[in-house]
């Protein structure tokens, strides 16, 4: 029997999460307890932030500016339009960021695939970084779901082994830099969230008629769940409410489907060594009860490896005449060009997949135009007219 | 295939029990396991347990069981089927059965156990990627010959690499061995955080290859930035 997927979105029931009710003390009165012993500096969320809630019903800050981007490898390596959206949105808005190159990855996606490091390095990499953006006065804002969610497990466990604090502290004396734990780890998909109504007033196309599915990154809401955001104006308080808010606070229709929980099938270690795996999950687990159930214009995520993995696994099933072919975006992405960003130049589809051509289209944007102007660009660097793209250019 | 331990009869009782010894020994543990209803949600939101004869619950009650013969078969076949996804953290006992198969993962690495060396092969250019270059999927690995299931798309970008990220408007990502430019001295300090975290011993244990390899491109510059790797030990 077909699961009723329209039923599940009229339940009546809202979750109003009472902070008073939670057992567990607050993460953040743990880290300033810390600081107050003289075990790390704690780098404070600046101002201005906005006041958003977590799982628990607890206030969450979320700085709107002065952040230090870390980026993610993923994003930066094979999807460049991801991180050059989020760039290009605060740039839009008018906030103040710093894009470091005194940043390492948090080397969690080759942790959770080979097991090859451990606890205190792991650790002190995240430290490491943390204290890079400490150094800067810039807030740390993490781009990669897995970099949240690592950087999450690392926080907890700093928490609970004096040990553990020992040992980094050591590593961080050799490097001659602070123990500093920033105040919130905060996930770029809740900066989007809370910059969610100004992006929405910046936009320049009609996005009523498009249709979307909502792809929740595990590491996002599932590890170290607390510090995800909720909402019970978004599912009820049933779900994390990023990226779901904010394509609603676009305009844009959110279709449910019944597989919403499950992962993406990344793996970690089978995306890059055992694909078989990661393909047969993406598309029957993901994309083809999205396209049975909903069958969106697009699938909007927040994560690294949910791009990567929903758009990439789509092309060999075509060969086995699944039902798949939906474009696959962050919402950074799908933000961006809302607010009228180039689709090559800013976003960077080129670099995606699955077609996401009639997306455009339906979006109403003249994706040839657009197209033969990124070439333009390209030719003109082949020729050394410009050694490369400028911020500048790509708002030509 | 599930639980069947006999496959591994022929390694003593003493050395399952020193690997399992070495599993309850992390810090963690005790924050991952506080025993088990039984009522299998950790399945039936695992994602590899559609897929493989695979079980998150199995493990956990291996471990609280401390049924070292089971928990020394885990250790060889299945973990490596976990996708780390952490949907099991959905436990209504608070366990973390995807916690517990990384501490289960890190000893079989630490020990050089067959399986983990078996589990790793054709990983090794990844390790070598992030451990030396600070980012782990870079553009230049996006090759037809890596990614054929992708198909031709992979071989379209790799053939515009150099020219496709001169096209990006942010500076740091005008790169294509690393994901962005990582400074010299940020490069350093991670090898440090890896030299004195034992990190290095680890890959030494399953791959010495690419062990020398490394200590070839950390070594100098680590004594370049003056970190004097001898007293930088672990203890």
């Amino acid at each position: 029997m077909p699961i009723d997927v329209a039923a599940m979105g009229k339940s009546s029931r809202t979750f109003h999460r009472d902070p008073q009710t939670v057992k567990s003390r607050p993460l953040r009165d743990r880290v300033l307890e810390l600081e107050a012993e003289g075990e790390w500096i704690v780098h404070r969320v600046p101002e201005p932030y906005v006041e958003l809630e977590n799982k628990f019903g607890r206030v969450k800050k979320v700085p709107l500016g002065h952040t230090w981007h870390h980026k993610s490898c993923g994003q930066c390596g094979h999807i460049p339009g991801y991180s050059t959206s989020i760039f290009w949105l605060h740039r839009k808005l008018g906030l103040d960021y710093r894009d470091p190159r005194d940043q390492t990855s948090c080397t969690a996606w080759n942790y959770y695939a080979s097991a090859t490091s451990n606890s205190a390095a792991q650790a002190a990499v995240a430290l490491r970084n943390f204290a890079a953006a400490y150094e800067t006065g810039y807030f740390p804002l993490i781009h990669c779901a897995t970099s949240y969610g690592h950087y999450k497990e690392v926080r907890e466990e700093l928490l609970a082994s004096p040990q553990l604090r020992g040992e980094v502290r050591r590593i961080m004396e050799m490097m001659k830099k602070p123990m500093v734990m920033p105040e919130e780890i905060v996930h770029y998909s809740e900066w989007v969230h809370a910059a969610r109504h100004q992006v929405a007033a910046h936009k320049v196309l009609d996005l009523s008629n498009i249709v979307a599915t909502v792809h929740p990154a595990c590491h996002y809401h599932k590890l170290v769940a607390e510090d995800a955001i909720y909402d019970p104006d978004i599912y009820g308080g049933q779900r994390t409410a990023v990226v779901t808010a904010t394509l609603k606070a676009l305009g844009a229709q959110v279709a449910d489907y019944s597989t919403w929980f499950d992962c993406c099938g990344f793996g970690f270690r089978h995306i890059l060594v055992q694909r078989d795996f990661t393909r047969s999950f993406a598309v029957q687990r993901k994309i083809e009860v999205m396209k049975e159930e909903a069958n969106p214009d697009v699938t909007i995520t927040h994560d690294t490896g949910c791009v990567t993995t929903l758009d990439q696994s789509q092309f060999a099933a075509r060969a086995h005449q699944r039902k798949v072919g939906i474009p696959v975006l962050s919402e950074a992405q799908f933000c961006a060009l809302a607010m009228g960003a180039h689709p090559y130049r800013v976003c960077q589809l080129h670099w995606h997949n699955t077609e996401t051509r009639p997306l455009l289209e339906k979006m109403g944007i003249d994706h040839q135009a657009r197209w033969r102007e990124f070439e333009a660009d390209v030719e003109r660097l082949k020729r050394g007219e410009i050694e490369y793209l400028t911020w500048e250019d790509a708002d030509a | 295939m599930g639980c069947e331990t006999s496959k591994y009869a022929a390694v003593s009782y003493e050395e399952k029990l020193r690997l399992f010894e070495q599993v309850k020994g992390d810090e963690r543990f005790a924050h991952y396991l506080y025993g088990c209803y039984e009522c299998g949600v950790c399945v039936a939101v695992c994602p590899s347990a559609r897929f493989y004869d695979f079980s998150p619950r199995w493990i956990a009650q291996a471990l609280a069981r401390e049924d070292a013969d089971l928990v020394y078969k885990f250790m060889n076949e299945d973990v490596w089927d976990c996708s780390q996804c952490f949907s099991c953290d959905k436990c209504p006992r608070k366990n973390s059965p995807g916690g517990l198969i990384t501490i289960l993962r890190e000893v079989a690495v630490r020990n050089g156990l067959k399986s983990a060396k078996d589990a790793l092969e054709g990983y090794g250019r990844i390790i070598y990627k992030i451990m030396s270059t600070g980012t782990q999927v870079a553009p230049d690995m996006l090759q037809p010959a890596a990614f054929p299931d992708w198909g031709p798309h992979v071989k379209e970008i790799s053939e515009n690499l150099q020219w496709w990220r001169r096209a990006l408007p942010p500076e740091t990502l005008h790169t294509t061995e690393t994901s962005w430019d990582v400074s010299e001295q940020t490069l350093r300090e991670l090898y440090l955080i890896w030299h004195v975290t034992g990190v290095m011993e680890m890959i030494k244990e399953v791959d010495e290859g690419l062990h020398m390899i490394l200590m070839d491109v950390m070594e100098e510059k680590l004594e370049e930035a003056g970190f004097d790797l001898e007293a930088t030990e672990e203890d």
